[in-house]
């Protein structure tokens, strides 16, 4: 653990002595890239005129709204297919099928139908998370050991007291792993939304900083999708933890 | 009051096509254990998921207390089952308890009732830990604290020390045999063990070869519970030595022609197992 984490940090500061490297020794244009220094000073900036939080609240709140609606749709997709062997063999192959035209070729449309604010943005987020949700949640309910079911059903079991005590519990590894997968997806393609057509939001101004060649900022914002993804990477992985403790 | 438990008629079934179970008819008395015993494959389990309403029969019928089944019983019928059916994400006394919760017993004194089970068994040392953290021998021990919990008048066990080692389940059926002793259950228990069918059972049934039917019945008269020194004792061989020429000849049936002479030695040390 310990090692690992060592190997992770050399990993960034090879990046940075890279970046460092690039700029001063290589002269790569400033148009290009910046200094780390001029970076790092330039998301200062942004962070204590507080002029980050507003691009931050306005992808946060379409992040959430893309998650929750993919992971409310994705759960009641699954547990509804799930509860029937036909269903399943029918609506896999369709869902999988699905997944893998690339959702983006829809953000076009969702602009014109929802606008260019937060509602294309949450509706590409949650047309994209809501496949791995789904697919997870099917695949999680139908390997539930035989014997437990067949057991639980012996005991009595009605199909909610199934589903609540038995099925749900058993899936939870795959359910869980299948939100962090909806989760980390909705968050890409609410930021890739935001920088193709948008008023707000992070990737709003980071296909801004880029029109305006101010490449500082640019950076600076991208630096805080990092640390917002870092941020959110390790509560994905407090709910996995969650999810295999037993 | 009917003597009679579980009483089956001309029961018979196939999987797609392939016989499983021919024809069988079959009454339980009411407060005895009957042992099944057959060879592999003879519709042993088939037969007890038919008595206990998990499986249709194709043809035939099944009465418990005079009343036909149709399906799931639980206020009546409980299983113990081979493998253990122990939730793994819940520890030992939730899982009892959940057992109730199917059952559909009321929320007041569950968890009382569920530590009473346990103390039966002797794990109450146990209740909160995970199935994962209790050794086979133990699961199953719990598995049996749960089926006392769901109080069925009848007890359906398809092998339930089939995977523990012969101490430990030599200990299991004393316990088994002293526990039911008190309680007056009726039990069906399928066990590939001529010692154990012997130990346990008022009766003992012997399947034929697939698709198996019932041979004969061979009658257990030593009063429970039954004591290790049972086990010694000339009526036991008796008994056990009768299982095996029953058994002997049906297994040897099961066996491809060719295979004959070479199992023949095999075949010895598997059924006197
Ligand atoms: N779900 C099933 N689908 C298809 N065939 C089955 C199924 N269950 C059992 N069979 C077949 O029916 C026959 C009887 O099976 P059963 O499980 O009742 O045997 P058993 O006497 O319990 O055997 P064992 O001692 O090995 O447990 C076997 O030939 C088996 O292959
Ligand atoms: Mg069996």
């Amino acid at each position: 653990m310990r090692a690992s984490r060592a190997i992770q940090l050399a990993f960034v500061a090879v990046l940075f002595a890279l970046w460092w490297q690039a700029t001063h020794g290589w002269h790569v244009s400033a148009l290009l890239l910046p200094t780390p220094l001029a970076v790092l000073l330039r998301a200062r900036v942004l962070i204590s005129s507080g002029e980050v939080w507003t691009p931050l609240a306005a992808t946060a709140i379409e992040v959430a709204g893309a998650f929750s609606l993919s992971a409310v749709i994705g759960l009641a997709l699954g547990v509804f297919i799930a509860r029937a062997g036909l269903r399943i063999r029918v609506a896999e192959p369709l869902l999988t099928a699905l997944n893998a035209i690339p959702a983006i070729l829809f953000f076009p449309l969702f602009t014109l139908v929802f606008g260019l604010g937060a509602g294309s943005k949450i509706a590409l987020g949650a047309t994209i998370g809501v496949f791995p949700i789904a697919l997870n949640t099917i695949s999680g309910l139908s390997n539930v050991e035989r014997p437990l079911i067949t057991a639980a059903i012996s005991m009595g079991a009605s199909r909610m007291a199934l589903l609540r005590h038995v099925l749900l519990p058993a899936a939870a590894p795959s359910v869980l792993a299948g939100l962090r997968i909806g989760l980390t997806l909705s968050f890409l393609a609410v930021l890739g939304g935001e920088t193709i057509a948008s008023f707000d939001g992070l990737g709003h101004q980071i296909a801004d900083a880029a029109d305006n060649m101010e490449a500082a900022t640019m950076y600076a914002y991208i630096l805080v999708v990092v640390l917002v993804a870092a941020v959110l990477n390790q509560a994905l992985a407090r709910l996995d933890g969650f999810g295999q403790r037993r | 009051m009917t003597d009679i438990a579980i009483q089956i008629t001309e029961a018979a079934h196939r999987f797609g096509g392939v016989a499983a179970l021919a024809p069988t008819s079959l009454s339980v008395r009411r407060g005895e254990l009957l042992c099944l015993i057959g060879p592999s494959g003879c519709g042993k389990s088939t037969l007890l998921n038919i008595m206990g309403g998990l499986l249709a029969p194709e043809s035939g019928r099944t009465e418990i207390f005079g009343e036909a089944i149709t399906g799931p019983r639980p206020d009546r019928i409980a299983f113990v089952f081979q493998e253990s059916t122990l939730m793994p994400w819940n520890t030992i006394i939730e899982n009892i308890e959940l057992g109730l919760i199917f059952q559909g017993a009321a929320k007041a004194g569950r968890r009382e009732r569920a530590a009473e089970a346990l103390a039966a068994v002797g794990l109450s040392e146990f209740a909160n830990h995970y199935p994962s953290q209790l050794s086979g021998g133990m699961r199953q021990r719990a598995a049996l604290a749960r089926v006392l919990c769901l109080d069925t008048d009848i007890i359906l066990m398809d092998e339930p020390f089939g995977a523990l080692d012969e101490q430990t389940r030599m200990v299991l059926g004393e316990d088994l045999s002293v526990l039911l002793s008190r309680t007056g259950k009726t039990i069906v228990f399928v066990t590939h063990s001529l010692g154990e069918a012997v130990f346990l059972a008022d009766r003992v049934a012997v399947f034929s070869a697939r698709p198996g039917t019932i041979k004969t019945i061979v009658e257990v008269g030593a009063a429970h519970p039954r004591t290790p020194e049972f086990v010694t004792s000339a009526e036991f061989a008796v008994l056990r030595n009768r299982l095996y020429t029953e058994l002997h000849e049906e297994i040897r049936r099961t066996m491809g022609p060719e295979l004959r002479l070479a199992a023949a030695s095999a075949d010895g040390g598997r059924v006197a197992g």
